[in-house]
């Protein structure tokens, strides 16, 4: 038992609730808000290091024993997630104090940021796949209100697709979910792991295995991803930043869980995800170079990392899986920065295609040079954070030989690396168009999440040493599930 | 107006049985959910047959804050196991002897209960308002 386990989720459901008791007070929200997601990342931060020294957490809920009552459990793997989340969603917070209107802010903006919080981090904490489902709804509902709140056309038009897109795909979840609790008869999620392990993955498991691939590749935007780049674009720069850095990974992530964890048996599965990265990649590529409005190109290097990280899982070995959670570490911090950026930029010039604007750099040299940065970063250019994914991901996929994943893979960061450059030397460079008397001015408080989320990215890149401990520990567990299965199933250990 | 004149008497019935169902919850089917659903329904009664407006004169608090305080006190409890260092969402029951109801056994489970009642009262009201007033 450690309820420090539950805090990540608990703190922002409890102060988001609260907030909405403070509705007229925003500083007092704004104030609160930060001070929650800070303190959750403190709390993520410490039971990553308490995870590492003694092994996977596991809270049951009131105490009623696994397999019968619902849990969390925490492994490094998805306790990095967690920490990551919040910090990056603490920095976008900061962000969002400056450009979010009063009139927003009221509409209930940060109960429902914090509530997308809790979500995300309920998902990746969970234990028990009815409750994955749960986390899911809470973090979807949430969304959905960040999505159109504000009510511009172009909101309200992009919403529309995203709620059916998204109800249906749960649909397919609960869908997916009875299969599998009619098949093996039980929810949790280690409990069906050392079932269906028993039973064997016959043609029936694997297609139920299938099932839950479909949902999580609508939600991760694995092939499945036409809803992604118009619903990413249409909210305001903190609220597609947010979506940009977490709402994908969750899906991300619920692949791993299940494909690391329960339907390990079946070589076809993996087979097949690694044709849907394969795909998801090239058309990521085509998108994002196809496109000219900032926000669109941003929204389909989205689809091009998610396509990258599912390499890792297609080729599943540990190696792939140390890139993988590097990988998407790195992905959270340098989205939620490339979506600032774009934002910013939008803001600062009123105008989305790259090809309208131009010398941005010597309006806006901090801009400019972020913006150069998170560029190398996504791209993968050592000392920074994308670098040593990459590398490990690469390595993966010689070992096991998927020459064409691995040179896909990295063609399609040559895509991000020219569909980016293409907007800076547009839009940066070249002659300056805004003469220093016109220029909308640089709020100095917009910088300062831009730099914080900057130096994350840089850090991570040369502090990965640091990080290496934990991603060794995560990878451990991914790549034995049998350790995952014990700390849940094994009622001695509490 | 015989409506008026009915449901006067009806919102009491329905708001009694709507309690009686969340008590009875405890061992036999009801509880929150259903609870806080039947009270809504009387609340919604109310809307259909008088106006928004006079309603709203009546009941001078906003739904919205009604579902907050519901899953705050849901969660509340939840949360307060945390300071008795037991496990997350652990309930506790006692036995107490109490002057008119004699021996009778009150149980944390019951607030918790309270706050999903207050949490669909809240929102299911909420709902039909923001429906009714883009009619408007």
């Amino acid at each position: 038992m450690n309820n420090l386990l539950v805090l990540p989720m608990i703190l922002p459901v409890l102060m988001g609730v609260i907030l909405v008791l403070f509705r007229p007070y925003i500083r007092v929200q704004r104030v609160l808000s930060l001070l929650t997601m800070v303190l959750s990342a403190g709390v993520a931060a410490y039971c990553l290091e308490y995870i590492r020294r003694t092994g996977i957490m596991r809270l049951d809920f009131g105490d009623w024993l696994p397999p019968h009552g619902i849990l969390f459990v925490g492994d490094s793997f998805a306790m990095l997630l967690v920490l990551a989340a919040c910090v990056v969603s603490s920095i976008i917070l900061l962000y969002a104090f400056v450009t979010t209107g009063i009139e927003t802010e009221k509409m209930f903006f940060y109960p429902f940021f914090l509530f997308l919080v809790a979500g995300v981090n309920g998902s990746f904490l969970t234990g028990d796949l009815f409750n994955l489902f749960v986390c899911f709804e809470v973090m979807l509902l949430a969304s959905y209100v960040l999505l159109t709140l504000g009510g511009r056309k172009m909101q309200l038009k992009e919403g529309i697709t995203y709620v059916l897109i998204n109800v249906l795909a749960s649909w397919f979840f609960l869908l997916g979910i009875a299969y599998l609790y009619g098949t093996v008869g039980t929810l949790n999620m280690a409990h069906i792991a050392v079932r269906v392990a028993e039973a064997g993955q016959g043609p029936l498991l694997t297609l139920i295995s299938i099932v839950f691939l479909i949902v999580f590749s609508l939600k991760a935007g694995l092939l499945l991803y036409f809803w992604l780049p118009g619903s990413y674009a249409a909210p305001p720069t903190a609220v597609a930043a947010l979506f940009g850095a977490l709402l994908t990974k969750v899906g991300i992530y619920a692949l791993y869980r299940m494909f690391t964890l329960i339907f390990i048996h079946d070589p076809l599965v993996f087979k097949m995800i690694g044709v849907l990265a394969v795909v998801t990649m090239i058309g990521g590529c085509l998108g994002a170079i196809a496109y000219g409005d900032i926000r669109q190109i941003v929204s389909y290097n989205v689809i091009i990392s998610v396509g990258f990280v599912l390499t890792g899982l297609a080729i599943s070995t540990t190696t792939a899986f140390q890139g993988a959670s590097y990988y998407l570490v790195h992905d959270m911090a340098s989205k939620a920065l490339l979506f600032l950026l774009a934002g910013t930029v939008v803001h600062l010039t009123g105008r989305s295609k790259f090809d309208e604007i131009s010398g941005l750099i010597r309006n806006y040299p901090l801009v400019g040079w972020l913006f150069f940065l998170t560029m190398l970063a996504v791209a993968g250019i050592p000392p920074l954070s994308g670098f040593i994914g990459k590398v490990y991901i690469g390595l993966g996929a010689i070992e096991t030989g998927s020459y064409l994943l691995l040179a896909v893979a990295f063609i399609s960061g040559i895509g991000v690396l020219y569909s980016l450059l293409r907007i800076f030397l547009n839009s940066f460079w070249g002659e300056t168009t805004i003469s220093e008397d016109d220029q909308v001015s640089f709020k100095k408080a917009l910088g300062l999440p831009l730099v914080l989320l900057a130096m994350l990215v840089v850090g991570m890149g040369i502090g990965a040493e640091l990080l290496s401990p934990y991603i060794q520990d995560a990878t451990n567990t991914l790549a034995n599930p049998e350790q995952y299965i014990r700390a849940v199933l094994d009622n001695d250990l509490k | 107006m015989i409506l008026q004149t009915v449901t006067k008497i009806v919102f009491f019935i329905i708001l009694t049985f709507g309690v009686e169902l969340f008590i009875s919850g405890h061992n036999n089917p009801g509880g929150g959910f259903i609870g806080g659903l039947v009270l809504s329904s009387a609340f919604v009664l109310l809307y259909l047959v008088y106006d928004i407006e006079t309603v709203h004169r009546g009941t001078p608090f906003d739904f919205k804050r009604v579902a907050a305080l519901g899953v705050l006190l849901a969660v509340g409890t939840g949360v307060l196991s945390l300071l008795f260092g037991v496990p997350f969402l652990s309930q506790s029951t006692r036995e107490f002897d109490l002057p008119v109801f004699g021996e009778t056994e009150l149980g944390t489970m019951t607030i918790f209960e309270a706050g999903v009642a207050l949490t669909v009262l809240g929102v299911v009201v909420t709902i039909i308002l923001g429906i009714s007033e883009d009619v408007e």
